[in-house]
């Protein structure tokens, strides 16, 4: 009997916090603007997953201590573990969806796919800064998706910019070693047109996930010995793909890795088989002196209010990726404000904020960013604002450029954007808006 | 006190037969129903809706037609997943590829395409038990998902590999709120449930668990085992592939072969497992325990208002699930349906057990 009072004392006390958790969340929603951050800190994908989430939450800790938020609004956040899942990405949503967010960031190109039909449903704006649906650049059929900074295809596209530059690529044979998802399939459309257009033999290479098993895809590379291959992994994946390129002694020179393929959680793993292992990048590498650090350093982690258990990971890419992620949802937030107020702004509201966000050197400079992100301006028929990027080596120690800028080539991309976007609209019967009426 | 059948004379066989022949049984299962029906739609929140109620009720289903494989006639499958994604791409190929076929139709469709790729793969059983079994239909489930991440045909040649479903439309009515998809599900859930008892507690299903018990000894007395066998993977197959067709259209929309994987074969094999094997009600208790469990641990800090990292709680949430499922084995090997049956031989002693 003393038992079962108990267990009931504590489903009562258990019901009550519940209950005042619920009255305080509403108490907090009135004036801030809430936004959801879907996260992987644990998996196999932690590695990658865990200093991007920090770089953004970091972001969002800053406009709110430096800046009181973003023109006095504050910003609310919560994490919601999603383990790089697709259904437990569309469970976190479904869960946070309730305290009427703005905008999601969900680091997943899986769960952008599953997400793309419920944000427009939902009204909610799907940020993927450099992954997600390459056709989502056009913005007449997505209205809802915002794939900043480029996608897959671009990057794809500056790879071979890249490469061709070494000597013509006709009758030269390419391989994609790329993660067997949505994330890893993305680029190969647009190098597929690319093997039509250079007239090279195309190799696609899939590895299953969670990518710690690639002896027999490499073997594969040792058997047809292409001239160049394009890592597309993530996690785990990435570091040991570098190592068996070297167990199958294929020259590390002539990898090159998308820009999920090309932070320091890839190739410290991998140690001195890593060294001269080149990707391509997001506009940004392993910066940590820009003025934002600065600012990350003095506001956040000498008061010991740092996401991150360690100083050193802020400045490293994937930190850096997620902090400009963050910084573009912040920006847009501000657009939207600009238009209709300074005031918490509705999913509707930020969506134009995003369409219509145009970052110049100048405010770029201006909010600390200036040389970590290409000057971009975004439109209706272009949701991505910017499609540049360089190539990064790793010397063992740290990351340098050494390429110059290539920038996406659009001559040849558009039509495919345009027939991908066209087909989802006949199968979703979505009618696409006229960009040239949109303001 | 209440729970007490004294006084309930059966006079015809029939009566004897029926589906609840204990009164008070009868009328909680039809106020489960009338709560389900009618108090959940009011009550839910779009978040109960979508993340845990339609998840919970299609992996109920599936979990059903595994229990009716594994529990009832006692093959071990590890191929479920693989035929999930049978059903869900055979609907996906149905719906885009004849668009007027009405999605009922579709759904039914997709369920038998699962039955055939089941049988085909269920007729090594005749030949093979136990663990060897269990290894051909993983090698199933490795055939499936290689299937559709690589035959372009099946995914309507996507580039990404990831295909969305069309809209819900069943006689020129659109299912798009929570509610009427939750409903929609629900009856099919009910539904099946029923044929799923009707069809185990028949000759059937007593000749599946006959070939369970012991397969010579069903042999001796005249049961086919080719017949057994056969239908038992074809029923749990139709089972199956009509779940991952609701998986795929009412609770993704859109997937990649990956919400199919191998993981998937074992969550369902465990929700059996910690369930009950060969008791549909273990269906349920099992997919409850491990659709909202993990869920529910995920949130409970928050509830609760202590403030932990994400990473943290997510460790505890492994932690706290993995000691449970052991917990619940030790306790009870029979899984939970067991447990509910102890509860209520106790519920008809009280208040004086012996």
């Amino acid at each position: 009997m003393n038992q079962t009072l108990k267990v009931k004392a504590a489903a009562v006390a258990l019901a009550v916090a519940g209950a005042l958790g619920a009255a305080q969340d509403a108490m907090a929603q009135a004036n801030e603007i809430f936004v959801p951050v879907l996260v992987y800190r644990t998996g196999a994908y932690a590695p990658n997953g865990a200093p991007w989430a920090d770089g953004f939450v970091d972001y969002l800790k800053l406009v709110n201590e430096r800046d009181g938020g973003v023109n006095g609004i504050k910003i609310a956040y919560e994490e919601c573990e999603t383990g790089y899942a697709t259904d437990r990405g569309v469970e976190c949503y479904e869960r946070l969806k309730s305290k009427k967010p703005v905008a999601v960031n969900p680091l997943s190109t899986g769960i952008t796919f599953a997400l793309t039909e419920k944000v427009a449903a939902d009204k909610i704006v799907l940020m993927t800064t450099g992954y997600g649906r390459a056709d989502s650049v056009d913005g007449s059929v997505f209205a809802w998706n915002f794939p900043f900074l480029g996608t897959y295809w671009d990057a794809a596209d500056m790879l071979i910019q890249h490469v061709a530059k070494k000597g013509s690529l006709k009758g030269k044979k390419i391989a994609l070693v790329y993660h067997d998802s949505p994330y890893g399939k993305e680029p190969i459309p647009a190098l597929e047109e690319h093997a039509k257009k250079h007239g090279f033999t195309f190799l696609k290479l899939p590895v299953t996930h969670p990518g710690v098993e690639q002896k027999a895809t490499w073997l594969q590379v040792r058997q047809q010995r292409p001239d160049y291959v394009f890592l597309w992994g993530w996690g785990v994946m990435n570091s040991t793909s570098i190592k068996e390129a070297i167990a199958v002694s294929y020259p590390r020179l002539q990898i090159f890795g998308g820009w999920w393929s090309g932070g320091e959680p890839d190739v410290l793993p991998a140690e001195a088989a890593a060294k001269g292992y080149n990707s391509i990048t997001l506009g940004h590498s392993s910066e940590k002196d820009r003025p934002v650090h600065k600012d990350l350093m003095k506001v956040l982690y000498d008061k010991g209010k740092g996401t991150s258990a360690k100083k050193e990971e802020v400045g490293s890419v994937m930190y850096n990726r997620g902090l400009i992620s963050a910084m573009l949802l912040v920006e847009s937030i501000k657009s939207a404000q600009g238009k209709y107020g300074k005031r918490v702004v509705t999913g509707e509201e930020v969506r134009w904020g995003a369409e219509n966000l145009s970052l110049d050197a100048g405010k770029l400079k201006a909010i600390g960013f200036d040389g970590i992100v290409q000057p971009l301006k975004t439109s209706c028929t272009d949701h991505a604002g910017v499609h540049r990027g360089r190539v990064h080596t790793w010397d063992g120690l740290q990351w340098s450029y050494t390429s110059d800028t290539y920038e996406a080539d659009y001559k040849l991309l558009r039509p495919l954007v345009q027939a991908s976007a066209k087909k989802y609209a006949d199968e979703k019967k979505i009618t696409p808006r006229d960009c040239s009426k949109e303001k | 006190m209440i729970y007490r059948e004294a006084g309930q004379y059966k006079t015809t066989y029939q009566a004897d037969q029926q589906l609840f022949p204990i009164l008070q049984d009868k009328i909680f299962v039809l106020m489960l129903l009338g709560f389900a029906f009618f108090a959940v739609p009011l009550l839910a929140s779009e978040y109960l809706f979508r993340a845990i109620l339609i998840p919970f009720l299609i992996l109920t289903l599936a979990a059903i037609g595994l229990n009716i494989l594994v529990g009832f006639c006692g093959q071990v499958s590890l191929g479920t997943g693989g035929f999930m994604a049978v059903g869900a791409y055979a609907a996906y190929n149905l719906a885009i590829r004849l668009p007027d076929l009405n999605l009922i139709v579709v759904f039914i469709l997709a369920g038998l395409a699962a039955t055939v790729v089941g049988v085909l793969f269920g007729l090594p059983s005749l030949r093979i038990k136990g663990f060897y079994l269990a290894v051909a239909t993983l090698a199933a489930q490795f055939f499936l998902d290689w299937a559709f991440a690589r035959i372009g045909w099946f995914t309507n040649y996507a580039p990404s590999g990831s295909v969305s479903a069309p809209a819900l439309t069943i006689f020129g009515y659109t299912f798009e709120s929570p509610v009427q998809k939750y409903l929609l599900v629900l009856s099919i859930v009910c539904v099946f449930t029923l044929v799923a008892r009707n069809l185990t507690r028949g000759a059937i299903g007593r000749s599946w668990m006959a070939m369970r018990d012991m397969d010579v000894a069903a042999e001796v007395i005249g049961i086919r085992p080719l017949y057994a066998k056969v239908t038992a993977f074809a029923v749990s197959s139709f089972f199956v592939g009509l779940a991952g067709a609701l998986w795929a259209f009412v609770y993704l929309g859109a997937w990649e072969p990956l919400a199919f994987d191998v993981n998937r074969s074992f969550q369902l094999l465990f929700m059996v497992i910690i369930g009950g094997l060969g008791a549909l009600l273990g269906s349920f208790l099992g997919a409850a325990f491990i659709v909202i469990l993990p869920l529910m641990l995920n949130q409970l800090p928050g509830w609760l208002g202590i403030s932990m990292s994400t990473a943290l709680i997510s460790h505890i949430e492994f932690m706290t699930f993995g000691a449970l499922i052991v917990f619940f084995l030790i306790v009870e090997p029979h899984g939970l349906a067991r447990l509910w049956a102890i509860g209520k031989e106790k519920l008809r002693l009280w208040p004086f057990p012996h």
